[in-house]
């Protein structure tokens, strides 16, 4: 995938020059190992410091929201992030006639924390992507990883690598995947007594810090008002209250029914590790099953909890 | 101020609300007077005018708010609130007898220093004018009103039914040692005309028309942004001095002492360093309020 | 003063020593991270982890705290009225704190702890801590303590600097809080003039890898660094989630909130407390007013702030060095990599 990067830097060149549009959203090379910088820019000759590789794991999209109605903006997007953005345009917060796609057939994004565990969380200094592997550098270590071992959980199960919806594409489409995505950890706790369960729950949310980066890295949060900012009335206490944050927690993930990608943002920014996507996948689980339905597949649909169809399942009507 | 205290800054005094007066027509600004529930916590409770006091309501919050009493008024402490989000609310709909707390007296205050000897023109427009009315209180004292030479007061407000403070500021234009020009923005025609002299005009253009000599004068204002952005161009022709100008800022506050590090305007804490700063403090400052 | 030799084992059971007298912090692994904890039974301490990813700020300043309790019902006769919570304030020692974090503590103490007020809570409990510091061999590749104001083996807002020899620990004492606690710790043999002098020789050659700028922070005018042009694209990709601010050792913003319940049992009639939490100016809310007004209602006013604040406004404010240690943790934890060590060039080397 690096070899997007001189494609990206001379598209967004192109359009930033002449005026097909007024800013441009992608990354630049990080200073740390296997984290990228995104970056919106509005300078033409900005363009020569963007970059891409196996670590733009972060969701683009949410950069869109909330900006000037007559903006114009270019933008990389993977499957996941073209996914988000047709939801954005069907939920009316920016139009498809804004936006210039750059799309990016992707084969996956590195997981970090894997990488950490792999080398035994000594220090690295530096990871580079030599083809199917991956070269990891630090203080008096250097080794070799197979780069599909350390993908980000939510690539392991994808279906959706090549984008939805795009003006150019950056190279040819990723083979995708014939079988549906086995929600492993979703059966596992389904197999646990309530009791377990509800154990399970404390412990995987033990350690938040009601820092809400999994909320700002979402580009379907976009609420003006989120409901645990409100005060009047105040439905979330703000402080480490183990019930709030839960409540936090259990309340965003069914905000998100029916509209998360799983492009992993969320588990990807927190900073205290915790696997948040567990709440969304069976969300995005019973939305598959129950109305067959996935986000933002196709361009124009309605989103789920906004359609009808005689077809749905009414069995939870006693 | 609390210096040197082994007392908790954080910690209010309990006071009771002994009489609330609504102010104005539309009920949205109301006057609590407040008395304290242990009278020894009236002695720590020494104030100067231009500070404020955090209401604090258990259960719902806290709140900034300035000091509409003068230390000259003994027993009992004024607070001017209008009613905008969750606490303020809930305080206008309490009653008589309802215990709430006060902690302060809090930020500097008006440079009474600075003033003796000089002419004092005070400025105010809306609700803003409660620590003005401290102010103007003090002044007129006669402990205090020889300190100071001629005092010119402009107050605006939006309607005769925004007025604040009636029972104060239409006797203070009876007497000769103070020259008050109250100002409303406009008289509708099925109003009924006051008696005493009410102008119709924008404070800015009250301002222009009244005051004229800039020489061996301080001014204090206090008001909506609005009001602050079309009177300072005035006070710059008539030729004062960017360090003549006191204004009293406004900021979301929490704890009120310097800590929480939420009010601040560059470097300086609204809370503590100000509320009150002189023009050309605020010009040395980011425009961030 | 006195200074002590311990073998790692011996270590290991002098910090198990001192929770009879004290209550001890210790950095402890959980997950792929460390934090420090408090040292139960169930804790096992790692003094060979470098940087923990939170900051050790927690131990003097918790992430909440209950400031007062009240009660809400009209028959007490005491409703309405804010009464002090029980606090413990019994000895404390946090064991194996890093000199960036240690020196932290002196920068926030102004705020917390000043001529005009002093906060109960953080002040006494400050007081009440000993800091037994780990001076670092091998500071991590972020840290850049040496630009600004610190070291590897600094000694400010340290009570004991320990320095790890390999095969041991030597500790010296660097006052009478770290005589005390010293005194407490067994097991460990007065150290020998050439442990000390090995120790400083081995201290004198670690730098910290990285550097910055700070030379000309001072001297920049405030409103220049305000209105400069860099803002727009530092900030484009700021997600606002505050975990800097969190993961920070100097960021002390807080919020009050009250929060009330029914009594145990019994329906209808409430009780609650003021609580303190930690807030982040990063937040959109941290600045609204209740008529709506938000002076720093866009996100890159707020990025703005934290960088003025951090290494210009608490420069000009007290007249000394940044509000930053250089523990790099801010660095460590931005899920969109943004980088203080840039921002430091982009302020510092700034010219109109």
């Amino acid at each position: 995938m690096k070899q997007y990067t001189d494609t990206i830097k001379a598209t967004a060149k192109r359009l930033l020059e002449d005026g097909t549009v007024d800013c441009f959203i992608g990354f630049r090379k990080g200073t740390m190992p296997m984290i990228n910088h995104p970056v919106v820019i509005t300078d033409a000759a900005k363009a020569d410091t963007l970059y891409w590789d196996g670590n733009c794991g972060n969701n683009l999209a949410l950069y869109l929201t909330g900006r000037k109605a007559d903006e114009k903006i270019g933008i990389v997007a993977t499957g996941c992030v073209s996914r988000n953005i047709n939801l954005l345009i069907a939920e009316g917060q920016v139009t498809r006639e804004q936006l210039y796609i750059v799309g990016a057939p992707c084969k996956g994004m590195i997981e970090r924390r894997s990488v950490e565990a792999a080398v035994g969380h000594r220090e690295i200094l530096s990871v580079n992507e030599e083809g199917e592997k991956l070269i990891v550098e630090g203080k008096g270590f250097k080794e070799e990883l197979n780069r599909a071992d350390h993908l980000q959980r939510n690539c392991v199960t994808c279906r959706h690598h090549n984008p939805v919806e795009h003006n150019d594409i950056l190279g040819s489409e990723v083979s995708e995947p014939a079988e549906a995505p086995v929600f492993t950890d979703l059966e596992e706790a389904a197999a646990k007594s309530d009791e377990d369960r509800w154990n399970f729950f404390q412990q995987t949310f033990e350690s938040c810090i009601r820092c809400y980066a999994c909320r700002n890295a979402c580009p379907m949060c976009y609420c003006p008002t989120c409901f645990v900012d409100e005060a009047k009335p105040q439905w979330v206490g703000k402080s480490s209250d183990k019930v709030d944050t839960m409540t936090f927690h259990f309340l965003r993930a069914f905000h998100l029914a029916g509209r998360c990608t799983d492009c992993g943002a969320c588990e990807r920014v927190c900073p205290v590790d915790i696997p948040v996507r567990y709440l969304t996948n069976k969300l995005n689980r019973d939305a598959q099953e129950f109305y067959d339905y996935s986000a933002g597949l196709v361009a124009g649909e309605r989103p789920l909890l906004d359609q009808y169809k005689l077809t749905d399942i009414e069995d939870f009507i006693k | 101020m609390c210096d040197n205290c082994s007392c908790n800054p954080y910690k209010p005094y309990p006071v009771r609300i002994e009489e609330i007066i609504t102010e104005t027509a539309d009920h949205t600004l109301k006057t609590f007077k407040l008395v304290f529930v242990n009278p020894e916590d009236e002695e720590k409770f020494k104030y100067i005018p231009g500070q404020f006091a955090e209401i604090s309501i258990p259960g719902q919050g806290e709140i900034p708010i300035g000091i509409a009493t003068s230390p000259t008024e003994k027993g009992f402490l004024y607070f001017t609130i209008q009613k905008m989000g969750k606490v303020s609310g809930y305080i206008h709909q309490m009653k008589p007898g309802d215990i709430i707390g006060v902690r302060g007296p809090l930020g500097n205050w008006y440079p009474w220093d600075k003033m003796e000897g000089k002419h004092c023109v005070i400025i105010g427009g809306g609700c803003a004018f409660s620590t003005l009315r401290s102010s103007v209180e003090y002044m007129l004292h006669p402990d205090n009103r020889p300190k100071f030479k001629d005092i010119h007061v402009v107050y605006g407000a939006r309607s005769l039914k925004h007025l604040l403070y009636e029972d104060k500021i239409i006797p203070w234009r009876e007497r000769d040692d103070i020259n008050m020009h109250i100002t409303v923005d406009s008289i509708a025609d099925n109003e009924e005309k006051p008696t005493w002299g009410c102008n119709v005009g924008f404070v800015p253009t009250v301002v222009e028309e009244k005051i004229k000599d800039p020489s061996d004068a301080i001014v204090i204002i206090c008001g909506p942004p609005a009001m602050l952005k079309f009177t300072m161009p005035v006070l710059d022709r008539v030729g004062f001095k960017h360090d003549q100008i006191y204004l009293s800022l406004e900021n979301r506050m929490k704890c009120g002492i310097g800590m929480c590090g939420r009010c601040n305007v560059g470097h300086q804490f609204v809370c503590k360093d100000g509320p009150v700063f002189t023009l050309e403090e605020l010009g040395e400052l980011p425009n961030e309020t | 003063m006195t200074s002590k030799r311990f073998t790692k084992e011996a270590w290991g059971k002098a910090v198990e020593g001192l929770r009879e007298s004290y209550k001890v912090w210790v950095p402890a692994k959980e997950g792929a991270h460390h934090f420090f904890k408090e040292y139960t039974d169930d804790i096992t301490p790692d003094f060979e982890a470098t940087k923990t990813r939170m900051s050790p700020k927690h131990t003097v300043f918790p992430q909440s705290e209950r400031m007062f309790e009240y009660s809400l019902e009209s028959s007490d006769a005491d409703a309405n009225i804010m009464k002090d919570t029980p606090k413990d304030y019994s000895p404390q020692a946090v064991v194996g704190v890093r000199p960036c974090d240690a020196y932290s503590f002196n920068l926030v103490k102004i705020n917390f702890d000043n001529k005009e007020y002093r906060d109960p809570w953080w002040a006494n409990r400050y007081e009440s801590t000993t800091f037994i510091g780990m001076g670092c061999n091998e500071p991590c590749s972020t840290c850049f303590c040496d630009s600004v104001g610190s070291g590897p083996f600094d000694e400010k807002g340290l009570d004991v600097l320990v320095y790890d020899m390999g095969d041991a620990y030597v500790a010296k004492a660097l006052n009478e809080k770290g005589e005390k606690a010293l005194a407490a710790m067994n097991g460990g043999q007065d150290a020998a003039e050439a442990d000390l002098t090995a120790a400083a020789d081995m201290a004198a050659k670690v730098e910290a890898p990285s550097k910055v700028p700070t030379d000309k922070l001072r001297s920049q005018k405030l409103n220049d660094l305000y209105d400069a042009d860099f803002w727009d694209e530092l900030a484009s990709g700021c997600l606002n989630c505050g975990a800097c601010t969190f993961a920070c050792p100097t960021c002390w913003c807080f919020d009050i909130q009250d929060e009330s319940w029914n009594r145990e049992g019994e329906v209808r009639k409430r009780q609650g407390d003021r609580i303190r939490n930690w807030d982040s100016c990063m937040f959109p809310l941290f600045t609204l007013h209740a008529s709506g007004h938000n002076p720093r209602g866009l996100k890159v006013q707020r990025v703005r702030q934290r960088f003025m604040h951090k290494l210009k406004y608490y420069v000009d404010k007290y007249d000394g060095g940044t509000l930053c240690v250089g523990c790099g943790r801010c660095v460590e934890a931005c899920p969109v990599n943004i980088d203080i060590r840039q921002v430091f060039e982009l302020m510092n080397d700034f010219s109109k």
